[in-house]
């Protein structure tokens, strides 16, 4: 591994070393109560956010969905205002508005996230009209489930995307199961990649536990999409280590298939990669790095205000 | 008489009618085995399996759709929308075609659809998980309104919808699934379009339903401690509409303050207060006030959603300023 290489996979590492860190310290709150409302942790779907990320260019767009911690990290690099979100505090990237599932930051190119299943597909398409009619050189990656591709929204969105040739990534996390439902309980066909031929697209289905898989596959489908030839869809097959949201035990999944995947965890996969080329020291002190990370963004969020009640109504309208 | 959870009464009404009656079947995301995000239906795939209780994609707009379509044929679905914000999904089959079928074919066709659906905030889950939006179907000809309270009504109130033949929106406050009340252990019904006097009193009449009909009661109790007594009415079905009871209180009290959970403007008691103008303008003491949540999305952190929900506090409030007026 050459030394760009390894440098690069670190910073990976980081980052998902963040968002697991930053799962699980939720986690941690609403158990303490803490925290309340709900989430939906991306847990072991660290390598899809990263790797997706980092297949864009950073003046890309990025459009996520409710499970969003993860994208939302891996687009803006940053954790505190996030936190502070949770926490609905005035500092929060929604200023307290949105919650777990509403969230945007516009300037480093994070879109939206979105409480509606499928509801993204369609904005995501727009930002891509809207890129191609200023004649812009982005592109808008997309994040939605196996689940929202089941959705009128993603038939009708892809179908525009299609017929338009619009500079859309179609990057589905397909994690076998949409809240309780296996995937094969919803889909006649066996991958959501099956459907990119009725749209007349590339569909490819990956490794979503490989964060180079992701990161390769995603600047493969990011130079089709730039180059005016339409939307590309990804498939990543990864699973979440966890429930759906925070109130779920999850006893509809075999234990035998939690075991197998938990063997796929991206992280301690790409930990063992990274072992082989740089010094055990290196990566713990990142470790460290990232924990410490965490507590500033939890303090950050516990020191921030909470939001004003004044004049809501006033925040409705734009002048 | 046995003592159980909202939920239960409404998951006790689906078993019983079901057992009674083999063409009604529920359609939704992860009711089977999951039971629903809000364990509503657990246990009842186990008693009459996956074809009746028949799990679907998450696809509200055609689930819905595939209700008036079997409907048509003569089944008799019960459809659980997730939350009350996702039937926002499935407007276009509950407005276009579920309401204007019955009338728009000449009266052939019958729709006898149950559209189940918890809504309401306190739970800190952000704009798209914690609305009350049964304004919208007020002003839908074609669709009935049921939101009861008490355990005792979703339960009575639920198997008169499914016995309806025509399409009825369930709401379900998701704050009420953990409440307990009395149920009767025999069968029995609660008809829909008949409010009920919850409480009696005499110096205002305080009208509600669903959730809020709790907040009413707790602002009644603070009220007492100052020597006002308030009558208060849970409406139970918002269509029909029983202005009879309504009415009723007010020629007595004079006074009259409506509360609900949804946002102010061409709200519930936009509509109902209206009507109550027009009926009874000259047994009016005061002028008619309102109860509702502010005019924004409800917002997710737990100071803004307080502020913007309106609770018992508001209620009571609401009643001191109309008992002011002379
Ligand atoms: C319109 C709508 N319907 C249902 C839901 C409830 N819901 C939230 S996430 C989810 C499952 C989504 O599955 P998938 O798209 O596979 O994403 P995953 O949760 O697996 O990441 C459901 C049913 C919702 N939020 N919005
Ligand atoms: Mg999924």
């Amino acid at each position: 591994m050459s030394d760009i290489e390894s440098r690069q996979l670190l910073s990976y590492y980081r980052t998902m070393l963040l968002i697991r860190e930053f799962e699980s310290r939720l986690d941690k709150f609403f158990v303490d109560g803490r925290l309340h409302g709900t989430t939906h942790p991306c847990t072991g779907q660290e390598a899809t956010a990263v790797g997706a990320c980092a297949g864009i260019r950073p003046t890309d767009y990025v459009v996520s969905n409710h499970r969003g911690h993860g994208h939302f990290i891996a687009k803006t690099g940053t954790p505190e205002r996030l936190m502070a979100e949770l926490f609905g505090k005035a500092t929060g990237v929604s200023g307290g508005r949105g919650g777990s599932q509403h969230i945007a930051d516009i300037a480093s190119g994070f879109l939206a996230s979105n409480g509606i299943t499928g509801g993204g597909l369609p904005i995501a398409a727009g930002a891509a009209l809207s890129i191609k009619m200023q004649g812009r050189d982005q592109v808008v990656l997309c994040f939605f489930g196996d689940g929202a591709a089941n959705q009128g929204t993603f038939h009708e969105s892809v179908n525009m995307a299609a017929i338009w040739k619009l500079p859309l990534i179609l990057f589905c996390e397909n994690n076998l199961y949409a809240m309780s439902t296996p995937f094969n309980d919803a889909f006649p066909v066996s991958n959501v990649s099956d459907r990119a031929d009725g749209y007349a697209m590339p569909g490819k289905i990956i490794d979503g536990n490989d964060v180079c898989v992701v990161r390769d596959a995603v600047r493969e489908a990011a130079r089709h999409v730039r180059s005016g030839a339409g939307p590309y869809l990804v498939e990543a097959l990864t699973y979440r280590h966890c429930g759906h949201s925070k109130s779920d035990g999850c006893e509809y999944r075999p234990d035998a298939e939690e075991a197998e995947w938990a063997l796929k965890d991206p992280i301690k996969l790409l930990r063992k990669k990274l072992l082989d080329a740089v010094p055990q020291q290196e990566i713990d002190s990142i470790e460290q790095a990232v924990r410490n990370e965490i507590d500033e963004a939890v303090a950050f969020a516990l020191d921030s205000p909470q939001p004003s009640t004044d004049d809501l109504e006033g925040s409705i309208w734009a002048n | 008489m046995s003592e159980i959870f909202y939920s239960q009464a409404i998951r006790d009404a689906l078993r019983e009618e079901m057992a009674r009656d083999e063409r009604v079947l529920l359609l939704g995301e992860d009711i089977a085995g999951y039971g629903g995000a809000f364990r509503v239906t657990r246990g009842l795939v186990e008693q009459f399996g996956p074809e009746r209780i028949r799990n679907t994609p998450i696809s509200e707009n055609s689930i819905v759709g595939v209700a008036v379509g079997s409907a048509m044929l003569g089944a008799r679905p019960i459809v659980e929308i997730m939350f009350m914000d996702f039937i926002t999904l499935a407007i276009d089959q509950l407005f276009n075609h579920a309401a204007k079928f019955r009338f728009m074919f000449g009266e052939q066709v019958t729709l006898p659809i149950v559209i189940r659906t918890p809504s309401g905030g306190r739970r800190g889950y952000g704009p798209t998980h914690s609305q009350s939006l049964e304004s919208l179907f007020m002003s839908m000809p074609g669709i009935k309104i049921a939101a009861p309270s008490t355990p005792h009504d979703a339960k009575g109130m639920l198997k008169s919808a499914i016995r309806d033949n025509n399409p009825v929106l369930f709401v379900e406050n998701k704050s009420l699934y953990g409440t307990r009340g009395e149920v009767p252990d025999e069968d029995y019904v609660v008809p829909l379009g008949s409010a009920k006097v919850v409480r009696e009193g005499s110096h205002v009449t305080v009208i509600s339903y669903s959730q809020m009909v709790q907040e009413c009661l707790r602002a009644a109790q603070m009220l007492e401690r100052d020597g006002v007594s308030a009558e208060v009415i849970d409406l139970r079905t918002l269509n029909p509409l029983d202005m009879d009871t309504l009415c009723r209180s007010i020629e007595k009290t004079g006074r009259v303050v409506l509360a609900e959970e949804g946002h102010r403007t061409g709200g519930v008691c936009a509509e109902i207060g209206f009507q109550l103008f027009e009926k009874l303008y000259y047994y009016l003491d005061a002028p008619i006030k309102r109860v509702a949540a502010l005019d924004v999305p409800v917002p997710a952190s737990p100071v803004l959603e307080k502020f913007v929900l309106p609770d018992h506090q508001d209620v009571y409030e609401a009643v001191k300023e109309v008992l002011a007026e002379v």
